[in-house]
């Protein structure tokens, strides 16, 4: 039997407020732990929650950017389970009537994906297990409360998605496009982006869903794409050999590559949702959501065309600036600077050898000593054949380590390339009369030897030798030597 | 009628008692005449507590002694000055146990909270200390405010100084037996679905609960969210508008409070002449006793004489009130006390095997009989498949409860009714019976599901020399309009003025 693969995504995404989303506690990373909490977020007795403006427009921005419908009137709703890292008893999410609805995102040239609902929600707490990594088994667990009530919106699709690399392609979309709205920073492996997967088969063909699974620790999109696979293989196994599939949570292990059973729909909670009390519904005007239509950053899709069919940048190019919203942000800022220059060459540069020095000197783009004009001038320093590629190149590593611009390195080094004519003539005479033997070779057609001379010339010229200059010159002479 | 400190301390026994049931414009007049100094009343009062208390139980705890003295003192400094003060500066006020106050224990009279001391102050809290008023103490309750006798709370019923055999009403009854006894002028307390008027019926004081949002619940430990509402106890009208003006307001910390804010209306040359009181007939039935109906008719005649226009009203949504009511407030209940898990602040059940035994055994024992009956059934009408049949029904049924008094109040200003089927009755009475409980809130619950001002005031006493309290309920942000009705019945009338003698006996 054939099967289709059924999958469904839910996406938690961190906002990135300054305070959480009912006080006015940082949400800062990093603190030490139960350092920024109040009575509101600790769930003290009597405390109430007052909902955080900024989370709700980076919601609506969420929303208008995945092509869903803003609700004017949506409500808060308490999920309520017990846990030592919930200190209300109670989560305070969305149920009936969400902040956005019906969306869609299309990935991977025109599948388009449903989105069923974006909603506003507070985060957990963390446990930290002494002894173990899990409640069970561990000596003690330690609270540590500073992540409570940090914003997250709930992206929730429709099944629409038919295999683990879909799935991937999905996400991967999402997170750029959250990072480029400036709601939230997309890390996987920190957490301020999670996904959940609800995956099922059915025979090829079937319009009704089979039974599904829930599968759980997805921190990284190789774990995402890779728990599908093994989920809906286990899946088909148990349904060829004539089993039936239990609904339940399991939890993806990477070392293993293998999903176990955490809870089964029996023993699932039923979180007895009902509108919070402590908030009164959510009504959005007109006016202010158009307000943020108007102010919405581009989205990413159309940054993309406008590379590809503006900057005449490849796929590759605008796969590598939109996946790191940092890079993308330098590529803009020295595009900028530097509107003589041809933007696939600024490409070229930022998304290579810069990236590789960077990478190299373990800085990054917002820590770097390389301004984005320090960079412009180096290719214009190039552009105007001052320096050679291979000069700016070392200038750059010496760029990254001093924080020196490069016009002032290239007077250090005793000016710029060699590229006057009669100069390097000189200069290619004195090699040839060193290497008649050589000379001798390359009028014979061994072109190989050529090089050989050429790197006489940069070792003379300490590098300086404009490479092309130099060649056309080394040619000439030979052709006119008679030996 | 007030003389100085010194006489009363050199043994002037009549004035010292007449003194504690001053009213705050009184006593406000004295400090700033300097006739009385507030450490001395400060002192009286105290003494008056230490004296009483052990026979009423209105306190959980006392404030410290030295930092109210110096208060005190810093308040006479002030009025020596000739400074212009708050009226409420200076007056002893009792705090309901589940309104936070910094650095003092908020137990909600529960084991649960015996040892939980707040880290912060109730907005309520914060605005009474600009108006430097001297907290003396907190006061007992039924638990987490589930009950209507006092008799729910983890530490010790309270009495009613009129009678000590009869509960003082709850669940705010310490409150309002501080009140009722002179151990506290004013005092505040919180009403759900009566806590507040039904034990200042019962105790012979004035008790309001105001509309809803118009007094932050900022730092009032929730029962039911949606319904809750702290509001001032006071032995005459007047009094309870000086505190609810103190209190009232928009409240950043507080969403649900209202842009409203409360300014004391003039008392000055009051008429009703002209005014629409309702009587809904429902509340006129056998299920209240004629002692108490035929009261309350009385008081209506008080009213009409001084121009008042009186008629009957039918309100057939009362009887759903209670049954919606007891859906709704032990569902938001059993949401709001799950935060009382064991983990932080609460009591911790010893030697824990698993951490759901952590929870189950810390609520186990942590929580008295009735807050857990209201948890179990509030998680019942909560849970997947009953949601609908019942918690959206009796929203629905609130809807409509709502509607029936805007019907009503198209053709009346207020809605007059008593404020118990009955007088305060005598403990144990209903313990057996939780239902019967629940009839004693059947005249109150209403303009709670419909987020209304309702006020009870005191209208006369039975055959066996009891309380009774007449209730007037209002629209939405009609508080001053009801408070103003209240003072013309009390200017007419001399039940407010009443005391229970007994408690300077035998005690």
């Amino acid at each position: 039997m054939v099967f289709e693969t059924v999958i469904g995504l839910e996406v938690h995404a961190q906002l990135k407020t300054q305070s959480k989303l009912f006080c006015a506690c940082s949400v800062a990373f990093g603190a030490s732990a139960n350092q920024q909490v109040c009575p509101v977020c600790l769930g003290l007795p009597g405390a109430l929650p007052v909902l955080n403006k900024q989370a709700v427009y980076f919601g609506i921005i969420a929303g208008l950017m995945l092509n869903c419908r803003i609700n004017r009137h949506s409500v808060f709703a308490r999920k309520n389970y017990f846990y030592p890292d919930l200190p209300k008893g109670y989560q305070i999410s969305q149920f009936e009537l969400p902040l956005c609805e019906k969306g869609y995102l299309d990935i991977l040239d025109q599948r388009r994906i449903g989105i069923t609902r974006i909603h506003l929600e507070e985060d957990a707490g963390k446990l930290n297990h002494i002894g173990s990594n899990s409640i069970a088994g561990a000596q003690g667990s330690l609270v540590d409360l500073n992540r409570a009530s940090t914003p997250l919106i709930e992206i929730v699709s429709e099944p629409d998605l038919r295999s683990g690399q879909e799935a991937r392609a999905y996400m991967e979309l999402l997170k750029t496009i959250v990072e480029h709205a400036g709601i939230c920073d997309g890390n996987l492996e920190e957490g301020s982006l999670r996904a959940d997967a609800n995956i099922s088969l059915r025979p090829m063909g079937s319009t009704t869903y089979g039974t599904r699974t829930e599968v759980k620790n997805l921190n990284s999109f190789r774990s995402l794409e890779m728990a599908i696979q093994v989920e809906v293989e286990r899946q088909k196994n148990i349904l060829l050999s004539g089993g039936t599939i239990v609904q339940e949570t399991r939890n993806f292990d990477e070392a293993t590559q293998s999903t176990t059973s955490l809870r089964s729909k029996t023993n699932a909670h039923d979180y007895r949702y009902f509108p919070e009390p402590d908030l009164p519904p959510l009504v959005l005007t007109e006016a202010l959501i158009q307000d943020i239509q108007n102010t919405l950053p581009e989205h990413p899709q159309k940054k993309k065309a406008r590379y590809l069919n503006d900057y005449h940048l490849s796929e590759s190019d605008c796969k590598v600036l939109l996946q790191d919203i940092q890079l993308d942000a330098y590529f803009r800022e020295t595009l900028e600077k530097g509107a003589h220059l041809a933007p696939k060459d600024i490409c070229n540069w930022v998304i290579g050898d810069l990236t590789a020095v960077l990478k190299e000197a373990h800085s990054t783009f917002s820590t770097t000593p390389i301004q984005p004009e320090m960079l412009c001038e180096l290719l214009t320093l190039i552009h105007q054949g001052t320096i050679s590629g291979k000069m700016a190149k070392d200038i750059l590593v010496t760029m990254q380590q001093s924080g020196q611009r490069p016009k002032a390195l290239v007077d250090k080094m005793g000016g710029g390339q060699i590229s006057d004519e009669s100069e390097l003539r000189g200069i290619v005479d004195a090699i040839l009369d060193q290497n008649l033997e050589v000379v001798v070779k390359v009028k014979s057609g061994k072109s190989n030897s050529a090089d050989f001379l050429i790197g006489q010339i940069m070792k003379a010229t300490k590098g300086k030798a404009k490479p092309d200059l130099a060649r056309a010159l080394l040619l000439e002479q030979i052709e006119k030597r008679v030996l | 009628m007030l003389l100085i400190g010194n006489y009363i301390v050199l043994g002037f026994r009549k004035l010292f008692k007449v003194m504690l049931f001053s009213s705050v414009s009184q006593l406000h007049h004295a400090f700033k005449s300097r006739q009385l100094k507030v450490v001395d009343f400060l002192k009286q009062t105290l003494a008056h507590i230490h004296k009483t208390d052990a026979e009423f139980n209105a306190f959980l705890s006392l404030s410290e002694t030295p930092g109210l003295m110096a208060s005190a003192e810093t308040l006479d400094i002030a009025y020596d000055r000739g400074e212009n003060l708050p009226l409420l500066a200076g007056i002893p006020i009792a705090i309901k146990d589940n309104i936070c106050i910094q650095s003092q224990k908020t137990t909600c009279a529960s084991k649960m909270l015996s040892e939980f001391i707040s880290p912060y102050d109730a907005t309520v809290i914060q605005k009474l200390r600009s108006h430097h008023v001297l907290m003396v103490g907190k006061t007992n309750m039924d638990e987490f405010a589930m009950g209507s006798s006092t008799e729910n709370s983890a530490f010790f019923p309270s009495k009613n100084p009129w009678n000590r055999e009869c509960v003082p009403g709850g669940s705010s009854g310490g409150s309002a037996v501080a009140v009722a006894s002179g151990q506290s002028v004013i005092s505040l307390g919180s009403d759900t679905g009566g806590s507040i008027r039904q034990p200042a019926a019962f105790c012979g004081i004035v008790g309001l609960k105001p509309t809803y949002g118009l007094v932050s619940r900022y730092g009032l430990v929730a029962f039911a969210s949606s319904l809750d509402q702290i509001g001032p106890f006071a032995r005459t009208v007047e009094d309870a508008a000086i505190l609810l003006e103190a209190i009232a307001g928009k409240d950043p910390h507080d969403a649900t409070s209202a842009s409203y804010s409360f300014i004391k209306p003039s008392f000055e040359n009051l008429s009703i002449k002209g005014l629409k009181i309702g009587l809904p007939q429902e509340l006129f039935s056998d299920a209240i006793s004629d002692d108490v109906k035929q009261t309350v008719l009385t008081a209506v005649e008080v009213l009409k004489s001084e121009g008042a226009l009186v008629e009957t009203v039918s309100m057939s949504s009362f009887q759903a009130a209670l049954s919606a009511y007891y859906i709704i407030a032990p569902a938001e209940a059993s949401s709001n006390l799950a935060r009382f898990d064991g983990v932080r602040y609460t009591y911790r059940s010893e030697n824990p095997e698993t951490l759901s035994d952590l929870f189950k055994k810390s609520r186990g024992q942590g929580f008295g009989s009735e807050v857990k009956r209201r948890i179990i059934l509030g998680t019942y009408v909560l849970s997947s498949g009953y949601y609908d049949a019942y918690y959206l029904k009796a929203q629905k049924l609130r809807t409509l409860i709502k509607e029936d008094f805007k019907r009503i109040f198209n053709t009346f200003d207020v809605i007059l009714s008593p404020t118990t089927p009955s007088t305060a009755f005598k403990f144990g009475a209903h313990l057996q019976n939780p239902l019967a409980m629940y009839m004693a809130d059947i005249a109150t619950i209403p303009a709670n599901m419909a987020g209304l001002p309702s006020l009870s005031i005191p209208c006369g006493f039975s055959s066996e020399k009891l309380p009774i309290g007449m209730q007037l309920t209002g629209k939405a942000f009609d508080d001053a309009l009801l408070l103003k009705i209240g003072h013309v019945f009390q200017s007419k009338t001399t039940h407010h003025q009443r005391y229970p003698e007994g408690v300077f006996h035998g005690v």
